[in-house]
């Protein structure tokens, strides 16, 4: 397939990294050779260097004869006119914008035939629900749904006081009186696929799926507090606050928003009638105690530098925040902190490059695609659901008589909408939407890819 | 720098070289040629075992792989290729010497084509075959070869940039395709191509067979090594004619091929260097055959000799089918510039490149204008597009390192008492990878009275050439061997 990514700006770069091990031939446009230099270097791309607007620009990249377009350019009015642009010399593209600014978010899906769009991502408001998500169901550091919101994987760190330390995974299920699964651990920043005798320590992070009355048992267990979320602090006024304050609002949730820019601050004000915004240095830590730091449900660390966002949370988790949430620019760094107390932590770039990277795969595997994919465990898993068809191998045999890939776990299979978990006895059958854990360095691009040959 | 990586590379490219040395051994099998197939089995042998001393040392090999190591692998890869590939002369004692067949390897891997064997007709098939293979692998590279068949391991594999640089001539190397592995394979599909073209016209005007291959690689990679001690001349006029043109093919830019063949005719005609390449070969070939036209006794027979010793020269072949050291003084002037001017970048040939002689050419006009006109800014365009700025100054560079690299390197093999005239072409013609000089390395002689210390200096100057100086420069720099 072959693929133009235009603008290659810290979102572009990391989308392009993330599709060359899609197996697919990309091309990046960016008016900096510099910017093209080092991309190309870094990952197996064609650079053309120009204006990604411009239909000559366009033409050396071969728009002609390509399948897709991504605008990933600073500026919504040049993605959308590069859009337009190449869906004029090519109606058969595809194409996918970002489109930041807030004011033209909820014109888009009017005009998206007019600018030829397939899709549209807005970073900011896909990481403001993913906040808002974690915010309505406290106690998860990070959670993923599937099939139609029946099935979830979960993100939850194994406490030191937890009773489940020592116990081995395969009588997790009677100590904790629920039936879930683990599918993935990572312990000391090491990822895997544990099997039935991995014993779990103290600051496991551990990957879960399971229906949520029965996640909701674990969390009792593991004693973490699952309290209602009614106020919120949130440290920063980016574009994320305001998506972030609107959805909260609406649930009748209390939301403080502290920001350091008053012209900022009045247009929030503006914005979000029922929101107190109070003008401020969120980095001051006097101001947060002033504002009831010690008292609110939820921390939420928005600022624009990575840096202040950390030590914010930190700050917060030692004032006794019950849920703390992080967000971070660069993913990079997410290892690093995998002992700070940062509470959960969300990357607008990784929200929004995995859902091109879904969009890109369903494109390429018209039969048998994957109907969504969630990069978990700092992004070295993925969870990957299928739908199966009649293209389905092995349907109807035990799972225990299947060879598998290395390092593929079949996770969880819901059928009409019921979630099982699945044991060496089940079998699945077509129509059931499967979802599979995959650590390995192959792409699984359709479901039959993880059998062994 | 990632040690590992790089043994992993080159433990690859003897894989490869071993594989090479198959169809070698047997020619040398069909032919009976006992010693022979001794020196290639022998050879193959130790090429396996350097090759898996490597692959075991690079267990565990890291990912990062920068410019750096792609620079030093690629140098270091042809070093060891070459040392390990001038075995089969040796063992089989055809080539006594060992620093004489690293100094024939040498010239085989870089498509020199100058050679220290007094009479080829002598040499057994098998080393014969082998000697012009070396050309025709040469000529495309053998990393990027490499790059063809490597799979494309899924996860980040953008080291591969780098040694495509380091290994193609140019002054801006590219890809012609998104993928790197495409790209490669791309390259040497259009280049077998076109050398089954080139057998087919040959065997067509009745070469036998195994000439017709030996020369076709020669060709292909615009060596210059035959199987015959006359080189072209004993040859008749419609092969002679035919191999001028297919030498000229290869001395064009590949990508221009590729453009092609997906019918993007107006970007070839268009192009500047293909312009100054087609103009520079008529234009010489046309004065020198004004200058030797009471030499020969038809008008054919001039223009015949003329035009196919300038496209051997100029795309850096070194066949003849006249002996250029008999003619005027004037053509041989010509002849010597067209050694410094070679062939396009993108091709199998040496030589500074006509992209380079063109940015050099309109960099000096620039510079008169802005001597004349200080304040004027002026960008320079090729093939309408505007070139980077570091793109000039690498080429100036380039320029520099050139001019230094001949001077040494003459001062060097002066001692051995040869003729000024007879050390400048010898320096010319290995640099930039041409074979026959003038003077005693002329077409009818050869290399072997050189000093061993002077044949090793030539080596080095061929292997410097082929890489386009840096790759081989930075094995030397203190800088590539420092941990930061």
């Amino acid at each position: 397939m072959k693929i133009l990514v235009a603008g290659n700006g810290k979102m572009g770069a990391s989308l392009t990294k993330k599709l060359t091990v899609e197996d697919c031939d990309l091309t990046v446009i960016d008016q900096n050779p510099g910017v093209l230099e080092s991309i190309m270097e870094d990952c197996d791309v064609m650079g053309i260097h120009g204006n990604c607007a411009s239909m000559d620009t366009l033409r050396d990249a071969g728009v002609e004869d390509a399948d897709l377009l991504i605008a990933m350019t600073g500026m919504d009015e040049v993605n959308l006119l590069c859009c337009m642009t190449a869906h004029s010399m090519n109606p058969k593209l595809h194409t996918i914008t970002r489109i930041k600014n807030p004011e033209y978010a909820g014109q888009i899906y009017t005009l998206r035939s007019a600018f030829g769009l397939s899709m549209a991502v807005n970073p900011d408001r896909q990481a403001a629900s993913e906040i808002s998500r974690l915010i309505k169901y406290p106690g998860f550091l990070k959670r993923d749904t599937f099939a139609r919101g029946t099935v979830e994987i979960v993100e939850l760190r194994v406490r030191e006081d937890s009773k489940l330390i020592g116990i081995p995974l395969n009588r997790l299920n009677s100590v904790a009186h629920c039936n879930i699964l683990v599918c993935a651990a990572v312990r000391e920043g090491e990822v895997t696929i544990p099997s039935g005798d991995f014993v779990l320590k103290g600051g496991d992070r551990l990957f879960v799926t399971g229906d949520a009355e029965n996640l909701g048992v674990l969390l009792k267990h593991l004693g973490v507090i699952t309290r209602k979320a009614r106020h919120i602090l949130i440290a920063g006024g980016s574009r994320i606050s305001y998506y972030l304050a609107q959805t909260l609002l609406k649930y009748g949730i209390d939301v403080r928003i502290i920001e350091n820019n008053p012209k900022r601050c009045r247009e929030l004000a503006e914005d979000l009638p029922d929101a107190v915004v109070v003008e401020g240095d969120a980095g001051d830590q006097k101001i947060l105690d002033k504002e009831g730091i010690a008292d609110c449900d939820a921390f939420v660390t928005l600022t624009g530098v990575d840096e202040t966002n950390i030590v914010l949370s930190i700050f917060g988790t030692h004032r006794g925040v019950p849920q703390v949430i992080t967000k971070l620019s660069r993913e990079e760094n997410v290892q690093m902190l995998d002992d700070l107390p940062v509470g959960s932590i969300i990357s607008p770039k990784d929200l929004c490059t995995n859902s091109i990277v879904r969009y890109v795969r369903a494109m390429k595997n018209q039969v048998g695609a994957a109907v969504s994919v969630h990069m978990i465990a700092d992004g070295q898993v993925e969870a990957i659901e299928f739908i199966l068809d009649e293209s389905t191998m092995h349907c109807k045999e035990p799972l225990k008589n299947l060879k598998l890939r290395k390092n593929i776990l079949i996770a969880c299979a819901s059928r009409r909408g019921k979630p099982r978990i699945l044991t060496g006895d089940s079998t699945f059958d077509k129509g059931d939407s499967v979802i599979v854990i995959s650590a390995g360095d192959s792409v699984i691009g359709q479901f039959n890819d993880i059998f062994v040959e | 720098m990632n040690y590992k990586m790089m043994a992993r590379l080159n433990g690859y490219i003897l894989l490869i070289e071993a594989v090479f040395m198959m169809p070698a051994l047997l020619i040398s099998v069909y032919y009976r040629e006992n010693g022979a197939i001794r020196a290639f089995l022998m050879t193959i042998a130790v090429v396996l075992a350097a090759a898996g001393i490597l692959m075991l040392g690079s267990k565990g090999a890291k990912r990062g792989f920068y410019a750096r190591e792609g620079l030093v692998c690629t140098g270091i890869a042809w070093i060891i290729m070459s040392l390990l590939g001038c075995l089969p002369f040796y063992i089989s004692g055809e080539i006594p010497k060992y620093v004489d067949g690293f100094f024939e390897v040498v010239s085989g891997f870089t498509t020199t084509g100058a050679s220290i064997v007094p009479n080829v007709e002598v040499l057994s098939k098998g080393i014969l075959y082998w000697r012009s293979f070396t050309h025709w692998v040469g000529g495309m590279g053998v990393l990027v070869f490499l790059l063809a068949i490597v799979p494309a391991t899924g996860r980040v594999n953008g080291f591969t940039l780098h040694i495509l640089r380091a290994e193609s001539p140019g002054p801006s190397v590219g890809k012609i395709v998104p993928k790197m592995r495409q790209t490669a394979m791309i390259l040497y599909l259009m280049y077998i191509a076109l050398t089954i073209l080139d057998i087919c016209f040959l065997l067509f005007g009745g070469m036998p067979l195994f000439e017709a291959v030996c020369h076709a690689f020669g060709t292909a990679g615009t060596g210059g090594f035959g199987v015959k001690a006359d080189s072209f001349t004993s040859y008749s006029p419609y092969l002679q004619n035919v191999t001028t043109v297919f030498m000229l093919l290869f001395g064009v830019n590949f990508s221009c091929y590729y453009l092609l063949l997906i019918r993007d005719f107006l970007g070839v005609i268009m192009d500047e260097e293909l312009r100054l390449y087609l103009g520079v070969v008529f234009g010489s070939a046309i004065l020198i055959a004004c200058n030797i036209r009471g030499m020969y006794t038809t008008l054919e027979e001039t223009l015949r000799h003329a035009f196919f010793q300038v496209a051997s020269i100029v795309t850096t072949t070194g066949y003849a089918t006249a002996d250029f050291d008999q003619w005027p003084s004037f053509s041989k002037t010509i002849i010597l510039a067209l050694m410094v001017v070679g062939a396009c970048a993108g091709s199998t040939g040496g030589g500074l490149k006509c992209a380079r002689v063109l940015l050099l050419i309109k960099g000096l006009h620039r510079n008169i204008r802005t001597v004349l006109h200080p304040r004027e800014i002026k960008v320079i365009r090729v093939n309408k597009r505007v070139v980077d700025e570091k793109v000039l100054a690498n080429t100036n560079a380039y320029l520099t390192a050139y001019v230094i690299i001949i001077v040494l390197s003459m001062l060097l093999i002066s001692l051995d008492g040869f003729t000024t005239e007879t050390n400048f072409s010898a320096i010319l013609c290995t640099f930039n990878n041409i074979g026959p000089g003038l003077g005693q390395v002329g077409p009818t002689c050869n290399f072997a009275d050189y000093s061993s210390f002077s044949k090793i200096v030539l080596s080095f100057d061929m292997l410097a050439g082929r890489l386009e100086i840096f790759p081989i420069l930075t094995l030397f720099s203190k800088a590539t061997w420092k941990k930061m």
